[in-house]
């Protein structure tokens, strides 16, 4: 998939409770979750993001909680893809199982301002920041992970898997 | 090349002799875990999966901690999905209001997750567990989907920090301060992606509610797991409880370790993190003069029967400051109950605490002690993320129990001793 956007940038330790807070996890509609998104740390977030648009950050981005509303608000409220130079480790199994493409790369990181337009090949882990014209290779994807976005994410996953192990019964 | 603990436990599981760091392996699960937050969003991809039945009713738990009693409309709809679903699936550790504890205290007490396991559950701090010699990680709800139906997970095989602590521990420092401290040295991502493994001579003098303080937090530096040897204080812990066979692990003398850090923990005073992360650490003779709104003592992190005896021992004919409310909730039920028959509620409630029934409430700015904009606590909890505890300009300061109640009396935050 290609995706092109303006950038939403943030930096380190971005956690979950800022992302979707607590307050807010009676519920788990999408469009209701992202209607909160990034609240406690970019109140006008909600208002300025386009669909397509990319988050990029610093280090240990999504850390905190477990709750997978996290990346299901970032999804919803329009944002194509996110680029850090790390994620924490629950929050990036979370993307991939709800399929919100994340990308570590912290040389794109660094090379991409608030505001550039940006375009990203997920499939091959380009990026592109169409503002500088300056081209990033984001770490490719363990093979397992890309299995598992080949399958459509973790419950089409599972779906095959308890057919296979069925027949092996 | 010998292997960590964490990696025997994996290997075991994924029906293979060793693991190596980096490897992705799938591995059958004893025991998973949901909450009135995650399980919802679990039940409804559960049921896209297409299976009839789960991978076991009696190795599921589903708990309804966070909002509980429910706290409005929403959250009783939440639990309500719960219930239904647990009925369906005859899933038989469901646990209702007057019956439920926070999770991470309530499953090990019930003797549910026992040493050599591989757990998962649909909250961060599931790595709570690993003070008993077993693997445990946070995962999310989709995960925990999966899970539900296939009985097995897939994991990346982490490296291992090791943490070795030797000394005597000084008077109010407890595994609290250990982790705190521990934090504070390497950072909220120093052990991103990494299993923590908590040895040494001092581990083995703490009891047990003090290793699963220090096992809780290991998510706090972005930890996958925590995990410590068994040994006679943890099966002292096991035996009366355990409801399955378990198995001990340990790691080889030889195994490899990303890092090794060694800490002298006589050096370490009671530790307080300030806003608005967990590395945030100082020593509390450092923390002067901070006036605070509230104090909670409680939560997954230090809501156990040896929590609130510190701080009854705090409380004891004392009174809490007339400008601080402070809000005190065992962990569960047994815990409850044990409190009572000690006496310690008479000593909170004479002191002007309020004692609530278990729940997370709190922690997470749910309900049960929310806070107001510039509104200050400080907690026993285990995260002070902006607008964790309400407010998005409210402050959390995270503590042991002894700081927490004697804060609670001071006004501002301050250690027992100087209450004397």
């Amino acid at each position: 998939m290609i995706f092109r956007g303006k950038v939403h940038k943030y930096g380190s330790n971005v956690d979950t409770d800022v992302i979707i807070p607590a307050r807010y996890l009676v519920t788990s509609d999408p469009a209701e979750l992202a209607a909160h998104c990034m609240e406690d740390i970019d109140p006008d977030f909600v208002k300025r993001v386009q669909p397509g648009d990319i988050i990029v950050a610093e280090e240990n981005f999504g850390c905190g909680s477990s709750r997978e509303h996290a990346p299901i608000a970032i999804k919803a409220s329009g944002i194509s893809c996110v680029i850090a130079k790390t994620f924490a480790r629950i929050f990036y199994r979370n993307s991939f199982n709800i399929g919100l493409p994340i990308l570590e790369c912290p040389e794109a990181v660094d090379g991409i301002s608030a505001g550039d337009e940006v375009e990203v090949e997920t499939s091959t882990g380009k990026i592109v920041n169409l503002t500088t014209c300056k081209a990033f290779q984001a770490r490719p994807f363990p093979e397992f992970i890309q299995q598992l976005i080949l399958a459509g994410g973790l419950i089409p996953y599972a779906r095959e898997r308890v057919k296979a192990l069925k027949k092996c019964r | 090349m010998g292997q960590t603990i964490t990696q025997k436990i994996l290997a075991a599981h994924a029906d293979k002799d060793q693991v190596e760091p980096g490897e992705l392996v799938t591995i059958k699960l004893d025991f998973m875990l949901g909450n009135d937050i995650t399980a919802p969003i679990a039940i409804r991809e559960f049921k896209q999966i297409g299976v009839d039945c789960v991978f076991d009713k009696e190795r599921i738990a589903l708990v309804p901690d966070h909002y509980t009693p429910a706290k409005d409309m929403k959250a009783a709809q939440q639990v309500k999905e719960m219930r239904e679903f647990a009925h369906e699936y005859g899933i038989t550790n469901f646990f209702e209001v007057g019956r439920v504890g926070v999770e991470h205290t309530l499953l090990p007490d019930e003797g549910l997750v026992v040493p050599g396991d591989a757990v998962i559950g649909a909250d961060s701090h599931t790595c709570t567990y690993g003070a008993l010699g077993l693997f445990s990680t946070g995962v999310g709800s989709t995960d925990l989907a999966a899970a539900m139906a296939l009985g097995e997970t897939w994991v990346r095989v982490p490296e291992t920090i090791k943490f070795v602590y030797y000394g005597k521990l000084n008077k109010w420092v407890g595994g609290k301060d250990l982790i705190l401290y521990t934090i504070g040295k390497i950072g909220v991502d120093g052990a991103l992606y990494c299993s923590m493994e908590f040895t040494g001579e001092t581990i083995s003098f703490l009891p047990m509610a003090d290793r699963f303080t220090m096992c809780n937090m290991a998510i706090e530096a972005g930890g996958k797991n925590g995990i410590m040897h068994v040994d006679d204080t943890t099966l002292e812990y096991v035996k009366p409880r355990a409801k399955r066979p378990w198995k001990v692990y340990a790691s080889d003398s030889d195994a490899l370790y990303k890092e090794i850090i060694e800490i002298d923990v006589s050096e370490i005073e009671p530790q307080v993190a300030f806003p608005h992360l967990p590395e945030n650490t100082r020593p509390v003779s450092q923390a002067s003069d901070i006036r605070i709104d509230q104090a909670v003592i409680g939560s997954c992190t230090n809501g156990r029967i040896e929590d609130l005896r510190i701080a009854a021992s705090v409380l004891k004919g004392r009174r809490v400051h007339p400008d601080v409310r402070l809000i005190i909730i065992p962990a569960t039920q047994e815990i409850w109950q044990q409190a009572m028959r000690e006496g310690l509620f008479d000593i909170f409630i004479e002191a002007g605490a309020a004692v609530s029934t278990p729940t997370c409430g709190p922690c997470l700015g749910g309900h049960m002690g929310c806070l107001a904009e510039g509104e200050r606590a400080i907690a026993t909890t285990n995260r002070n993320f902006v607008g964790r505890m309400g407010h998005v300009k409210s402050e959390v300061y995270l503590s042991n129990p002894a700081i927490a109640a004697a804060s609670a009396v001071l006004g501002r935050i301050g250690s027992p001793e100087e209450l004397n």
